[in-house]
């Protein structure tokens, strides 16, 4: 199946602006998805609200465009009706971590198989370039014209404390990494969450004079590192990238079927076993 | 549960809610513990993995709402529970289910409000909430019941109009509802009729529009995982369910959604009557002030008073028609409920005569009883004290 048949092209263009970094994302997770094999029909995806989250308009998968922040709570109705549905969860950085921070600390708690993807630009796009809980203490915003004071949550950790048995971080600059950590999140039994850290220029590169799209992909670039990579032993201070957690563990919905089993079973506790 | 080995329980009102909701064909619950509630998600802990279907306590009000949502768009009728700051929270993804068309129910036991309130205490100040609780303009289908018995059966037809109409039903019982116990008979399969979801019959191959109304209104569906592909969305959307700034688009949109129900209120009024016939007063009541209501009615009756009772089961729409011809010959109309008098303006707007409505009402978190409704009513009539 070629990568265009994945697509709505009916419903193009899509809103982004030109040099936003959610269509790298889009294009890695297609090409994952062809080269993976992974037929559309069992493929769901469900966002929330922001520019991220009009990604599911353009997949042509089934898709559900929700609520702010409620992404991941209505993709668990969705997998737990359908478990053998490929459910998959972009989100970005204020939908998952703000408006939307409890359920993703309860979906990694859970351990049920959804691919949360974190489309990180570091700021509300969609309303204009108000500051999200990615932002960092020191950036600016339309909300902190004096520069903000609110420290940032590091997604990684946070989903990794939660209890995520798969976790990673790349960035939009490296697509090579992003479809290898994109082709593993996918194949993930558990909650999987990769963070990518996207270029927001229109709103976060223009208000903290970072650059354009270009001088965003040069920042990915220069200011992290991989994990174990000898640049990051050198330089602790860089952004790590790479998979941080990668288990086996057990999975919510394969749970709930062997309460089901012991349910339907005539004698319960045997079943429970 | 709590039967003789048959059909025949003593049961809570809220294991009735669950009963219906089974007999109706529930294979997904999402919910959170609020009292008094929360015996609904108990029952279906126990009683939905029995039956191969779906059970999670999710880890609030909004997500519980939020997987029902998801759930019903992957084919599964779909249900929550709740009570008041529960239903505030709900109200935001119980819009999105309007919006988007998902068939689902929301029970809302009431408990005396706003805020925190009187956790364990009857009241029905959850009305208006019913009808307005989420932003935009909107309809919304809610009903009630009295008796451990109306409660099963409003749960299953609740559960039918959501599939026939593609919208949340909310069911809208009180803390004295949903935990007195009585006797329930439960129908035997095929007693009460269960409506099905109704599925499309476009083929695979071919184009479908999960917004686009048949003849008679209905919108066939496909399920997440089917063999169709779509797109859900909360923004005004075009018949392929993507996001519009049509204003035509957006303008049938929103009178579509509103006109499905508000054009049916006949379809969907429910009511019980008592000695209506020849009535001076009337009282108009639901939920557990019915009880009293009909208690009170039925003494004074056997005292030959031209007394009688509408008992109100579908509350929105509202049925206005219905209840201006019921009550046409009355001298006097009492509105008994357990708020400061939601129904009563309905009622207003619906009587022949608003000047004759009075309000009989208690808001302290006590069951409004046979003797409040004598104390006003001898007021009223010039029986004095």
């Amino acid at each position: 199946m070629a990568v265009q048949d994945l697509i709505r092209r009916r419903f193009f263009p899509h809103i982004w602006c030109p040099g936003c970094g959610h269509g790298i994302v889009l294009n890695g997770l297609l090409h994952v998805v062809d080269s993976e094999g992974y037929d559309p029909l069992n493929l769901c995806m469900v966002s929330g609200i922001g520019c991220s989250s009009r990604i599911s308009g353009y997949v042509n998968f089934h898709t559900m465009h929700t609520m702010h922040g409620r992404a991941l709570a209505c993709a668990t109705g969705i997998k737990m009706v359908r478990p053998s549905l490929k459910v998959i969860v972009p989100m970005g950085d204020g939908d998952a971590l703000a408006i939307g921070g409890n359920h993703f600390i309860h979906a990694c708690r859970r351990n049920i198989e959804l691919t949360a993807l974190v489309l990180n630009n570091r700021i509300y796009g969609m309303t204009g370039g108000q500051y999200s809980p990615l932002s960092g203490a020191g950036t600016l915003a339309t909300t902190a014209p004096y520069g903000n004071i609110d420290n940032e949550f590091d997604t990684v950790k946070l989903a990794v404390g939660a209890g995520a048995s798969f976790v990673a971080r790349t960035t939009a600059f490296h697509v090579t990494e992003l479809r290898d950590i994109l082709k593993k999140a996918l194949a993930h039994k558990g909650f999987a969450v990769v963070e990518v850290l996207v270029g927001c220029p229109t709103y976060f590169g223009r208000k903290n004079k970072v650059g354009d799209q270009v001088a965003l992909m040069e920042y990915y670039r220069d200011n992290t590192a991989p994990l174990g990579s000898p640049k990051l032993r050198e330089r602790p201070e860089l952004i790590p990238r790479g998979i941080f957690v990668q288990e086996a563990r057990a999975e919510y919905c394969a749970e709930y079927a062997r309460i089901v089993r012991a349910a339907e079973s005539p004698h319960p506790a045997d079943g429970a076993a | 549960m709590n039967c003789d080995g048959g059909n025949t329980c003593f049961v809570q009102g809220n294991e009735a809610c669950v009963r219906g909701a089974l007999y109706a064909g529930l294979k997904f619950f999402a919910g959170y513990p609020i009292t008094p509630s929360t015996e609904i998600a108990e029952h279906l802990a126990q009683e939905l993995p029995r039956i191969g279907g779906a059970f999670i306590q999710m880890e609030d009000e909004i997500a519980s709402m939020c997987a029902v949502c998801g759930a019903s768009l992957a084919g599964a009728k779909a249900m929550t529970a709740t009570s008041g700051p529960g239903f505030s929270l709900k109200q935001e993804a119980l819009g999105y289910a309007v919006m988007a068309e998902i068939p689902c129910v929301v029970v809302n036991v009431q408990r005396a409000g706003p805020s925190t309130g009187l956790p364990t205490k009857v009241a029905q100040g959850d009305v208006n909430q019913a009808r307005w609780g989420t932003h935009g303009d909107h309809a919304v289908v809610a009903m009630t019941a009295s008796s451990v018995q109306d409660v099963f059966t409003v749960t299953v037809e609740a559960f039918n109009f959501a599939e026939i109409y593609r919208t949340p039903v909310i069911l809208l019982f009180d803390e004295v509802v949903g935990h007195m116990r009585e006797k329930l008979v439960i129908p035997e399969d095929g007693e009460l009729p269960v409506v099905e979801r109704l599925k499309t019959s476009v083929k695979v191959g071919v184009d479908y529009h999960p917004y686009l109304p048949r003849e008679d209104g209905r919108l066939p569906m496909s399920d997440y995982g089917g063999e169709h592909r779509f797109h859900v969305t909360g923004l005004f959307h075009n018949i392929w369910g993507f996001p519009t700034e049509n204003p035509t688009e957006a303008h049938d949109l929103l009178y579509h959604l509103a006109d499905k129900i508000e054009n049916r209120v006949h379809l969907l009024a429910r009511w019980k009557e008592y000695h209506l016939e020849d009535a001076e007063s009337i009282l108009v009541s639901y939920g557990a002030s019915a009880r009293s209501s009909l208690q009170y009615v039925e003494d004074r009756r056997a005292r030959g008073h031209k007394i009688g009772l509408l008992e109100l089961q579908t509350l929105w729409p509202f049925p206005r028609q219905l209840v201006r011809e019921k009550t046409a010959r009355a001298s006097n109309i009492f509105v008994v409920e357990m708020n400061m008098g939601q129904v009563l303006a309905q009622v207003k707007a619906a009587a022949v005569n608003p000047d004759n409505v009075f309000l009989i009402n208690r808001i302290d978190g006590l069951l409004v009883a046979p003797a409040d409704i004598e104390g006003i009513m001898r007021v009223v009539e010039g029986r004095g004290i």
